[in-house]
């Protein structure tokens, strides 16, 4: 929630843009809606894989709870909040901290048994294979 | 991607970037300042006092698979940029800095000479 009230309001209009792209590339519109939330995400496919980047600084990576069912992936997890000294002034405080949990729809021909997730620098990434079928083929005309 | 490096160069602080979310926290020794940077690895930010600002800047540096499509995209710029103004009692030749899984903990002291001191009044 955070991120939002700091973008500059053209990327927002982006934002509804590549939003209204991802609907479609999945075929949502999606039952919990589109509201944007803690951890920022990113998702990107290749013919081959489904591509999904968490922006969730400052975790523990065991402490992330990364789940696929029904097509559906989850995360989610908790940051817990700087400790502030006794008698400490708090002047800014924007970072998120809380449970959080985010949901991505996943295409439907995604594998769930060939994910791999990597936590770096503060981004969860995971990928998720599709299918070999899926991948385009090139049909030779005879 | 050379022409890129050369426009970065030059016109660094005019391309956009992000600006990342803060807490800031003064106790008597000084401030405490945390920045989220997740995706930027350590040598690829920048931590910078000139005069009285403090820049703090961040390149992105994910893994993308080749030939990767973005259908979705919340972090849509490579970079982070932030700065604030400094106020004279800080100390900037003292700041440390740690960074670990994209948060930055940035200390800067107050001045020594500046810290508050208890005055014991004296009963003549």
């Amino acid at each position: 929630m955070i991120y939002r009230s700091l973008f500059p309001r053209d990327l927002f209009a982006e934002f509804e843009r590549l939003q209204r792209e991802l609907d479609q590339a999945f075929g949502l519109p999606s039952i919990r809606g589109v509201a944007r939330g803690y951890p920022a995400m990113n998702v990107g496919t290749t013919p081959r894989s489904v591509e999904v980047y968490a922006f969730a600084p400052g975790m523990d990576p065991a402490s992330i709870d990364v789940q696929i069912e029904q097509g559906v992936l989850t995360i989610s997890g908790e940051r817990k909040p700087e400790a502030v000294p006794e008698g400490a002034t708090v002047h800014i405080d924007e970072r998120f901290a809380g449970r959080f949990r985010r949901v991505v729809s996943l295409p439907d021909d995604i594998d769930p048994n060939a994910v791999s997730a990597t936590y770096r620098d503060g981004v969860l990434h995971v990928s998720v294979a599709r299918r070999e079928a899926a991948q385009p083929r090139r049909i030779t005309i005879q | 991607m050379s022409d890129q490096v050369v426009k970065r160069e030059s016109a660094a602080r005019e391309e956009a970037a992000l600006l990342p979310p803060v807490d800031v926290i003064e106790d008597t020794g000084g401030i405490t300042l945390y920045a989220d940077l997740p995706g930027v690895p350590k040598d690829k930010l920048d931590i910078r006092v000139e005069g009285d600002t403090l820049t703090l800047e961040g390149e992105l540096s994910l893994t993308i698979p080749e030939g990767m499509e973005a259908t979705h995209a919340e972090v849509s710029l490579p970079r982070y940029r932030r700065t604030f103004t400094l106020s004279k009692e800080l100390d900037s030749e003292k700041v440390s800095a740690e960074f670990q899984h994209g948060v930055l903990k940035l200390r800067i002291p107050k001045a020594e000479h500046l810290q508050p001191r208890k005055i014991t009044v004296q009963v003549a």
